[in-house]
């Protein structure tokens, strides 16, 4: 794939809008269709393609495989950890009025901070299968 | 969509089924448009059309499968398919129909989420506020459930192929 | 393109059962005896998870299509609409999607891992292996 010159262009200029889109898929989930599910799976996909052009090895340089399997477990992590929060903060697990002052301010927080789990969750299990089934074929061919 | 999917039945070049499979997923986030799931839709879309698609062509590579064998037992399967679909429409009958606004599924508790919802969480997106904050708990269930599955294709692939020697 | 055709040209007459009122349902019940259909006629395991995909959107389809309302709109609550279709299966399906890709990705590991060992995914070759494998052992058991 890597000479093929429009494609590498083209790759380039669509990537950052591909992340973009995702972040804005994430963050306008509570008011237009939208949410972590949809944007892990968009992040994850904009890197695949970027894998897909460049190559894996660069893919692997700009997304470590370290930093991916940290996240998968980081997002169920953040996940639970709201619960807990509402626990601690004197409500039930998962429990979101008692995170702000407001009820609906806290409700609003905690959808947020749920949905960032799912995105950071979901998009880098989504790499990680990736990047373990291309690098299979990798060491197949050595 | 039917005929795509019979397509897909006597279609024996593994790659084209893939591809097949992935318009398939296409035209099914389109149905789900239309049938007023926006959000259902765009993760069909990404998911169906876009990273499944890719995780079977990764598959078809691995395993340098390209041709299936024609069909086998093919008699009893479709008497067995055909026996399932007959019982279920014969279950069908009992169900109400299409865009019934009487139906058990429009009167429970759907009318809380829709006309409390917003008011409660500030989140005019329903899908999103019972996703999250509602149903929170099926929710943290089901990415455990795609960390775990995570977990197991890095347990199943993670190593390198053992030397045949090794065995 | 099926559903939405019918969708659009169903009249919402409520109580007698017609064709056109159960039509989505049995698009619904064939696409799902298709995917069964493969699963169990194909000894190929990718072709098989394929059905098993197949038979899933089926299922996605039986949870949307009684949500909808017609005339309804998107579950996005804003001034001017009354109508909106039934969010909580789309909820429920939007996860169950998500899930669903991780379990195949799981699947189609098992089948790389299963090829890895046996240089097939066809089946009928597998059991083939797994007899002569056995046959093999029971030799070696008589050996001893």
């Amino acid at each position: 794939m890597r000479d093929f010159f429009v494609l590498r262009v083209i790759a380039k200029l669509l990537i950052p809008f591909m992340l973009l889109f995702a972040l804005y898929v994430e963050f306008h989930g509570d008011f237009g269709p939208g949410g972590g599910f949809q944007a892990g799976v968009m992040v994850a996909a904009a890197i695949i393609f970027y894998a897909l052009i460049f190559g894996l090895p660069a893919a692997r340089m700009l997304v470590p495989d370290a930093l991916v399997e940290s996240l998968i477990a980081l997002g169920v992590l953040l996940y639970a950890g709201v619960g807990v929060a509402g626990m601690l903060l004197g409500g039930n697990f998962l429990d979101y009025f008692v995170l702000m002052s407001d009820p609906v301010a806290g409700q609003h927080r905690g959808i947020f901070l749920v949905e960032l789990g799912v995105l950071i969750t979901v998009s880098s299990v989504m790499l990680k299968i990736f990047y373990v089934f291309a690098g299979r074929g990798r060491d197949a061919i050595e | 969509m039917a005929l795509l999917v019979l397509a897909m039945v006597v279609q024996h070049n593994l790659f084209s089924v893939v591809v097949l499979f992935g318009i398939y997923s296409f035209l099914m986030a389109t149905v789900l448009v239309a049938l007023d799931a926006v959000d259902v839709a765009m993760t069909e879309a990404a998911v169906g059309a876009g990273i499944s698609t890719v995780l079977f062509l990764a598959a078809l590579y691995l395993t340098r499968g390209d041709e299936t064998r024609p069909l086998h037992r093919t008699w009893s399967a479709l008497l067995v398919s055909v026996g399932v679909g007959g019982a279920l429409v014969y279950g069908t009958l009992g169900l109400p129909a299409f865009s019934d606004p009487a139906a058990p599924i429009h009167t429970h508790v759907v009318p809380r989420y829709i006309h409390e919802g917003p008011k409660e969480t500030g989140v005019p997106n329903v899908v999103t506020a019972v996703l999250a904050s509602y149903r929170g708990f099926d929710t943290l269930g089901e990415t455990t459930v795609v960390f775990t599955a995570g977990i197991g294709v890095i347990a199943l692939l993670r190593r390198r192929r053992r030397k045949e020697g090794d065995r | 393109m099926c559903l939405p055709a019918a969708a659009a040209t169903q009249s919402n007459d409520g109580e007698s059962m017609t064709l056109a009122s159960h039509y989505s349902y049995w698009m619904t019940i064939l696409l799902m005896i298709t995917g069964l259909y493969i699963v169990v006629a194909r000894g190929n395991l990718i072709k098989k998870l394929i059905g098993l995909g197949i038979f899933q959107t089926s299922v996605y389809l039986i949870y949307i299509a009684p949500g909808k309302l017609i005339g309804g709109t998107a579950p996005i609550v804003a001034e001017g609409f009354k109508i909106y279709s039934n969010p909580l299966p789309h909820v429920l399906i939007l996860t169950a999607i998500v899930v669903g890709v991780a379990t195949l990705a799981l699947g189609l590991a098992l089948v790389v891992r299963i090829y890895e060992e046996y240089g097939s995914i066809e089946e009928d070759t597998i059991l083939e292996v797994e007899r002569r494998d056995e046959a093999d052992q029971e030799k070696a058991g008589d050996r001893s």
